[in-house]
């Protein structure tokens, strides 16, 4: 199969041509023709300005029924003692396409001695139901007992809809959920949206954050995706009214092929770079290890979490944990300041999707300043010392 | 034992850029790759090998020229290879790729680990992994930045998470996932770069596979994209001029004004 071309609509223009990573497309006499080397990667349809470009329909039939499912669910991700953030931004992203379908939103807690006033939170966020599943065995998160247990509550309810955090938890076992029930996924969404008939429109980065692509699932259900962090407003409604209802599920559900041997929480909180709200990465341009020193007082003055660039990873000047990458982490935090970073574009694919950028690089031509809302051509050196000076006067320290 | 290690060839993303006035992706000079975590899980296979003992399989699902990865698998010291590749293989998600691949591992019959990059860089998806080791009924760990034999039949693995790291067991036939920090790929050898440029690399496509062309590619997915459109830029972008003085005073005030955390 290959992109289809509408011969009418084409002119020949050649836009096409240029954008095809494959090399796919080759102007013929009348109209373009696509090569076998077609990928249906789907590059080319949006380039041409004419319509003259399509993909073909995806075939798996369609499911048995597709209006026996009804509702948005949001899977609610517990972590040591409370709701994570993520869960928050997709209730409220989940209460708009919920009401916008008019079907009822529903969020889903696995876990062991969950609190009320969690469930309660869930509500105000928007939830009109809770359902808790509260074992002893789902205390901790192993793939199986978590995606199994959802399946069954996903095969008994039917939502149309199934959300989850793309955290390391989502990433992992949602796989696991889609593939048991036999529908489609999509990783890592930064935008959704509902079309009128219904079609969860989901919209994520794809060659490295270069292009944006909207991926539907026509003919199966629930449409699952996960979701960035961050990327969608947690908005509370004190008044929401929601009920708690309490799940059971049959004990094979909760039966485990992995045995979790040790939990090590990160002991260097300067790590956590996905949850902050606030990084300062150095890269190549600190020279050496000991200049890190510089990143470090800077990110801790301002409560940030400490990053790197691939270089700097390379150079063994910091851990790894700390690499911000198309290799390492994806952020997005209110702030991101790059220090001495050039801007590879494995490095910006991590970032760019940060709230505020700034770079402080000597070179001008540097492509971070491309991604950079302040841009600050100088020698870090004389840079960060001052900026930090600046922040401890303003404080009056 | 026998291990194998599913690959994938990616486009080169160290050279894929934006063309700063159309916005467009420029491919010109845009290389094919061995998808990066991809390597690290060959690294991986290639450990175990040192250590115990194993026999190698590289798998990949790609067109005809996807054979320059497994060769380079190979070239690394991988023992086997072979290419899934087929016409009807066209347009896969990661639903029909996952089906694809796992009817290849099914069909070497004799797995006891498979391994797998945590993703790859051209889709970012994360999925094909999980979604494979559930066609095949096997337990699965991701993010995994060390594995370790308990003893003949299970894995100790060492998976990064948000929060920092866990210690799994697992039994075999299991799947995992490695991260960057399973450890640099070793350099391909003279000895096995030879033997790579020599080897023949069977091809199986569909009826191989015993798979219905209706199972595979476009027509097997579930996900069909239906827009791709360039990301919208950012807003203005701002250079601060001036003294270092002045630059730090007017970062310091933007900041402010933005009500950025921690200034």
């Amino acid at each position: 199969m290959k992109a289809l071309v509408d011969r009418k609509k084409c002119t020949l223009c050649g836009v096409c041509v240029d954008v095809c990573p494959f090399s796919a497309i080759i102007v013929g006499e009348t109209t373009i023709e696509i090569t076998d080397e077609c990928t249906l990667c789907g590059m080319c349809v949006d380039t041409c300005e004419f319509g003259a470009l399509s993909l073909p329909e995806v075939g798996a039939g369609p499911a048995a029924d597709l209006n026996a499912f009804k509702g948005v669910w949001v899977f609610a991700e517990w972590r040591e003692g409370t709701v994570h953030r993520v869960s928050h931004e997709l209730l409220s992203a989940g209460r708009v396409l919920a009401d916008k379908r008019g079907v009822p939103l529903a969020a889903v807690l696995l876990g062991h001695n969950l609190s009320e006033d969690s469930t309660k939170e869930l509500v105000a966020f928007g939830a009109d139901t809770v359902y808790v599943v509260d074992y002893p065995e789902l205390a901790h998160f192993a793939d199986d007992t978590y995606a199994d247990v959802l399946v069954e509550l996903v095969r008994e309810k039917k939502p149309e809809i199934l959300l989850a955090g793309a955290t390391s938890i989502g990433r992992s076992f949602i796989p696991r959920v889609a593939a048991s029930l036999h529908t489609g996924l999509t990783a890592d969404c930064t935008e959704l949206d509902i079309s009128a008939d219904g079609l969860l429109l989901q919209t994520r980065p794809a060659f490295g954050g270069n292009v944006m692509a909207t991926i539907i699932c026509p003919n199966k259900r629930p449409q699952m995706a996960t979701v960035r962090p961050k990327v969608m407003k947690p908005s509370k409604q004190p008044a929401h009214q929601g009920e708690v209802v309490p799940v059971s599920v049959p004990q094979a559900c909760l039966k485990s092929r992995v045995e979790v041997l040790e939990v090590i929480p990160e002991k260097d909180q300067t790590a956590k770079l996905t949850e902050a709200d606030a990084i300062v990465s150095g890269g190549r341009g600190l020279k050496k290890p000991e200049n890190f020193a510089l990143i470090e007082e800077l990110a801790q003055l301002i409560k940030g979490a400490v990053g790197a660039s691939r270089g700097a990873v390379e150079e063994g000047w910091i851990a790894p944990s700390h690499q911000v990458g198309q290799t390492g982490r994806t952020v997005s935090p209110s702030l991101y300041m790059a220090v001495g970073i050039a801007g590879a574009i494995q490095h910006l694919v991590g970032m760019q999707s940060s709230k505020v950028i700034v770079a402080v690089n000597k070179d001008p031509m540097a492509p971070i300043f491309d991604v950079a809302t302040y841009g600050v051509v100088a020698d870090l050196f004389e840079f960060i010392p001052a900026f930090i000076k600046k922040i401890k006067q303003e404080r009056g320290d | 034992m026998h291990i194998a290690v599913c690959i994938k060839q990616v486009p080169d993303a160290k050279n894929v850029r934006i063309d700063p006035d159309t916005h467009t992706l420029v491919r010109q000079g845009v290389e094919s790759i061995v998808n990066p975590f991809d390597l690290f899980a060959v690294e991986a296979a290639l450990k175990i090998k040192d250590a115990l003992g194993a026999r190698i399989t590289v798998l990949t699902m790609g067109p005809p020229q996807a054979d320059e990865a497994l060769r380079e698998a190979l070239s690394r010291g991988v023992d086997d290879a072979v290419l899934l590749s087929d016409r009807a293989f066209a347009g896969s998600d990661t639903w029909a790729t996952s089906t694809t691949l796992a009817s290849a591992v099914r069909k070497l019959g004799d797995v006891d680990l498979v391994l797998c990059g945590k993703q790859a860089i051209d889709g970012d998806t994360a999925q094909v992994g999980p979604e494979m080791a559930t066609l095949l009924d096997i337990p699965y760990a991701t993010f995994v930045k060390k594995i370790e034999m308990l003893d003949e039949r299970h894995l100790k693995v060492t998976r990064q998470t948000d929060e920092g790291m866990e210690i799994w067991k697992l039994p075999m036939p299991s799947l995992v996932t490695v991260i960057k920090e399973l450890g640099e790929p070793r350099l391909p050898s003279l000895r096995h770069k030879m033997r790579a440029k020599k080897a023949e690399i069977p091809v199986w496509g569909v009826s191989d596979l015993g798979l219905d062309p209706s199972a595979v590619g476009l027509a097997g997915s579930y996900t069909q994209v239906v827009r791709v459109f360039s990301p919208p830029r950012r807003g203005d972008r701002i250079v601060l001029q001036g003294t270092i003085e002045e630059q730090v005073d007017r970062l310091y005030h933007y900041l402010k004004e933005a009500k950025v955390p921690g200034i």
